[in-house]
């Protein structure tokens, strides 16, 4: 819900980063105020549509006074502030981040930007050891309790994926927890709350009530989850089909951006065709409508539309 | 929202439970029957976030009744509140008190933590298995483990560590046929097997609890632990007759802002580990202009090898009730929240007690000792989380949600419980408020230290003469404390202390000098944490003790930020590593990683549970204490 009323004009905060002034409005993010300077800085549980949960910590920065480091993401630029976005604190932590998350997930659909950051902060995700596929399944870990610890390598969230449905696969041993697809179930786009984070510690995870499949829970399948989700743990079932098959062939795809046309609403789409078949559907984040969310017949009447052959 | 539920598979009794707390269902609602519940809460059609934070106390009731959380029973409840069933379950399935697959209906929790690990708890541990199975959770999963009406799981410290081996036993049954849940310590192997057959049992007897008060004379310097042992702790008058409710007469004479000023006075800095100043906690709540203001008080108390708070609410009850009193009334609040350790049946049976015969005397309610001043003290009992200690895990836990912490600002005085302007305090914090309303700020002040004011409880534990908790006023010095428990077991050598609790840092020797002061530990990097002083002598493993640090914060990070829910892990593997003489690379590559990752965890987990999880480890590598014990004399 947004509210567009007239506000008044912000006051303006004064701070410095990286030693370079920077005035920005009241309320301002670090990180807004960092890309304002063109710093780039890698977020991972942040998006602009969603309220941030500064779970991930990638996007630490080093704030003069205080303690810890500090979320760029949620921490807003205070009168005086001296902030460092590269010093060796932040570089270590940023650094544990990305090899914390590579060593424990499987990071190769991310977006291309994680690898960049990889490579910038010389994560060796390897470090701590070979992968090891936890011994119990993770859906039934136990708060509080863990088997004995791995000697033998990095114990990881690997795990089978979940294809339970006719539109969307859940693969989690991709999944970061970074929140998004909670928030946008719940009250930041759809208000199903078909999903909420279960377990604790290194056994949270992503679920249904007691993990039921989809089908049995509240979906509605409105796919919103998908377009938040930055690691590929949630995926159209037609792109998990197509990359089974060795079909997946991005640079063949063309993106045409249209209305759809279920009801007057108005939402944009952008249909992902290859082959002439559509493989996908988008919608764009800075839509002042839809904020990148659309409903079940938006994101995936193409089936219906090309009376797509049911694969797999 | 869209709510997808299926009430229609609860039981009877799940039925009952949940209508216990919410109130049986009006005829106008669908979704269950009618049923004589108690009806301890009213159903009064409030909006669903109104009573969001009854699911808490709904899910107790349900796993006390049938001993988990099914999915029928969740169901019923998510349409009876209504909350989202993934919600709920994400709710339900974070707490480790609560089972989300079937269990036996009793279970029996057996403490391997630190301080009983020094008394033989890994040997228990290792007897159970051979004798009756493997811990539950160590079953293969879903496999329900059959006909058996009990069975046992390892659990971190459950706050009895003074008697050693500890365990706690859960029932599940209909109500008046089972108690609930019971502590039992000490409790060797004999008293554990009869508590696995469903028997009773009979414990051994324990240790004074409190050695100072059982001592002949009397130690004069007890000031919090004044009345244990004389007042009844179950009578309200024996609480006044030991000089009970003084302290809110003196606060109702001040004023407010007179409270307010003692406390600066007295520069009380808080004992919940965080040592903030009390007075300018209360201050910024009593001086917010939102309205209405909360406080409560933590006594989720699961830092292992404390058990301070745990003794206060069970030999002196009506201490914290009054304490909360006084602070609600000094903080403008018309309602305190009361936050018990889901593992402490016994003190949280007594404060309830204890609540309810203040209001039944008038000492809560309107009007309180003929003031214009009212209060009311809802108890909230946890279901075993250690991180549901943290101050903002804690709200969260009482709204009825996960108890994940989050980033501060904003702090509590702003932005704390249900979103208003709230105070929060330790027990014993509380313990001193009453005292300074009693002596007098300036007098508290003369006690102690410049900078450490008052008196301050020591959790000693492990390998001493006489374990206990100990209350000194400020100044005094490790080895004293450690003499004044009658010195290492048996005369044997001292190896280290685990100052401060998990989230402390292991001493050696040297430091037997060193004023237990919140300035005198800092000035050798340690800190007083929750008070615990962990006895190790020359024949303790200290790799293994630090392999149990290290699970514990796996095992009780809330899982939501990087560093801590995947450090904490490599952390373990590590040291599980070094254990197994399996370095992967180096024994220094893998000091290279165990530093890294205490500095990422340290520097970028959101709180002080992924901050501090590094510490104990880092400064027992320091020591030298991975090292096998040196071979003592016979
Ligand atoms: C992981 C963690 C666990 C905590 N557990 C407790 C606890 O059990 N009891 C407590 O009083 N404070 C606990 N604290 C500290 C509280 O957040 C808070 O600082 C304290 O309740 C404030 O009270 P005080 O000012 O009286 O010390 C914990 C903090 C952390 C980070
Ligand atoms: S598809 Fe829509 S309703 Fe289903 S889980 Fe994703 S966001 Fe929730
Ligand atoms: S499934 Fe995707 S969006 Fe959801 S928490 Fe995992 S990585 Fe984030
Ligand atoms: S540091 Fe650990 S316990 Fe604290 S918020 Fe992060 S994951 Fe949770
Ligand atoms: S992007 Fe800031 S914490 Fe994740
Ligand atoms: S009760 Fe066992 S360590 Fe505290």
């Amino acid at each position: 819900m947004t509210a567009s009323f007239v506000a008044p004009p912000r006051r303006l905060v004064t701070g410095t980063i990286d030693g370079r002034p920077v005035t920005v409005p009241e309320g301002t993010t670090v990180l807004q105020a960092c890309r304002q300077q063109g710093i780039d800085t890698p977020t991972l549980c942040y998006l602009e549509t969603l309220t941030p949960v500064n779970a991930c910590r990638v996007c630490v920065v080093e704030v003069e006074g205080s303690r810890a480091l500090v979320p760029a993401c949620s921490r807003a630029v205070e009168p005086g502030m001296a902030v460092q976005t590269d010093s060796e604190r932040v570089r270590t932590s940023r650094r544990l981040v990305l090899e914390l998350l590579g060593s424990s997930v499987d990071l190769s659909l991310c977006a291309p930007e994680v690898r960049r950051w990889l490579v910038r902060y010389r994560a060796d995700t390897e470090r701590f050891g070979p992968a090891q596929a936890p011994e119990a399944a993770r859906d039934a870990a136990r708060p509080g309790h863990h088997g004995p610890a791995e000697t033998g390598g990095a114990e990881t969230c690997a795990q089978p994926v979940k294809d339970d449905n006719e539109d969307y696969v859940r693969d989690y041993s991709r999944c970061i927890l970074c929140y998004k697809c909670v928030e946008a179930c719940g009250t930041d786009a759809q208000n199903t709350f078909a999903i909420a984070v279960a377990g604790r510690g290194f056994g949270a995870r992503i679920s249904t009530e007691f993990a039921v499949p989809l089908p049995d829970s509240a979906c509605v399948y409105c796919g919103n989850c998908i377009q938040v989700c930055p690691t590929g743990a949630l995926m159209f079932r037609s792109e998990h089909v197509m990359r089974g098959d060795g079909r997946w062939a991005p640079e063949r795809q063309t993106v045409t951006t249209t209305i759809c046309s279920y009801c007057g609403v108005g939402c944009n789409l952008e249909l992902h065709v290859q082959d002439n078949s559509i493989v996908k559907v988008t919608s764009p984040l800075d839509h002042d409508v839809t904020r990148g969310n659309l409903c079940v017949k938006g994101r995936f009447g193409f089936q219906f539309v090309q009376n797509r052959r049911r694969e797999g | 929202m869209d709510l997808r539920v299926e009430p229609g598979h609860a039981s009877w009794a799940e039925r009952e439970a949940v209508d216990g707390v919410l109130g049986t269902v009006p005829a106008w609602a669908d979704g269950g029957e009618r049923t004589a519940g108690d009806g301890r809460m009213v159903e009064g059609g409030h909006a669903a976030r109104e009573r969001r934070h009854l699911l808490l106390p709904v899910l107790h009731a349900l796993q006390d009744r049938v001993g988990w959380i099914s999915p029928g029973g969740l169901g019923y409840a998510c349409a009876r509140l209504p909350v989202p069933p993934a919600e709920a379950f994400g709710v339900a399935s974070f707490y480790a008190l609560f089972a989300t697959v079937p269990r036996p209906a009793t279970v029996v929790h057996v403490c391997d933590d630190v301080a009983c690990r020094c008394r033989g708890a890994e040997a228990l541990c290792q007897e159970l298995t051979l004798r009756v199975g493997p811990p539950l959770d160590e079953h293969e999963e879903g496999a329900s483990p059959g006909p058996a009406a009990t069975g046992w799981v390892r659990s971190p410290c459950l706050g009895r560590c003074e008697q050693g081996s500890a365990v706690l036993v859960q029932r599940a049954g209909d109500p008046g046929v089972s108690g609930r849940a019971a502590s039992h310590a000490p409790a060797p192997l004999d008293q554990v097997l009869a508590l696995l057959a469903g028997g009773a049992g009979s414990a051994p007897a324990g240790r004074a609890v409190v050695p100072q008060a059982a001592a002949a004379p009397r130690d004069p310097g007890l000031r919090l632990l004044r009345r244990v042992g004389l007042a009844d702790p179950a009578s309200l008058d024996s609480y006044r007759a030991h000089g009970g409710y003084q302290a809110l007469r003196r606060a109702l004479a001040l004023g407010p802002r007179g409270v307010i000023r003692e406390l600066h006075e007295s520069r009380l800095l808080g004992r919940g580990g965080a040592a903030f100043p009390t007075a300018a906690k209360w201050e910024a709540v009593a001086q917010n202009p939102v309205q209405p203001h909360l406080v409560v008080c933590n006594a989720d108390e699961s830092e292992p090898g404390t058990f301070k708070d745990r003794v206060v609410m069970e030999a002196d009850p009506f201490q914290v009730v009054e304490a909360l009193t006084v602070m609600g009334y000094a903080c403008g609040a018309p309602r305190g929240y009361l936050y018990v350790r889901g593992e402490y049946p016994e003190a949280e049976a007594r404060v309830t007690a204890a609540v309810a015969a203040a209001r039944s005397r008038g000492l809560l309610g309107n009007g309180i000792l003929g003031s214009s001043f009212g209060f009311e003290i809802e108890v909230r009992r946890g279901a075993g989380a250690y991180i549901a200690g943290e101050e903002t895990a804690l709200f969260r836990s009482i709204e009825g949600g996960r108890a994940e912490p989050r980033n501060k600002p904003p702090f509590p005085a702003e932005s704390g419980l249900f979103g208003r302007p709230t105070a929060i305090n330790n027990v014993e914090t509380l313990g001193c408020v009453l005292e300074v309303l009693t002596i007098g700020g300036a007098a508290f002040a003369a006690i102690g230290t410049e900078a450490s004011t008052g008196t301050r409880l020591f959790c000693v534990s492990g390998c001493v003469e006489r374990p206990g908790l100990y209350e000194f006023a400020f100044g005094v010095t490790l080895g004293e404390v450690i003499r004044s428990a009658g010195g290492v077991e048996g005369g044997r050598p001292l190896r280290a202390v685990l100052l401060g609790g998990v989230a402390g840092t292991f001493v050696g020797p040297e430091a037997l000098d060193v004023p237990l002061t919140f300035e005198g530990v800092r000035a050798i990097g340690a800190s007083l944490g929750s008070g615990v002083v962990l006895v190790l002598d020359d024949t303790v493993d200290g790799l293994d003790l630090v392999r149990r640090i290290a699970r514990f914060f796996r095992d009780e990070s809330c899982g939501q930020c990087v560093p801590c829910r995947v450090g904490t892990v490599r952390q373990e593997e590590a040291l599980a590593r070094l254990a197994a003489g399996r370095p992967l690379g180096s024994a220094a590559d893998e000091t290279g990683r165990l530093d890294d990752l205490a500095q990422a965890m340290r520097d970028a987990s959101i709180c002080g549970l992924g901050q501090t999880a590094a510490l104990a480890v880092q400064s027992a590598a320091r020591m030298g204490l991975f090292a096998s014990p040196p071979p003592g004399p016979p």
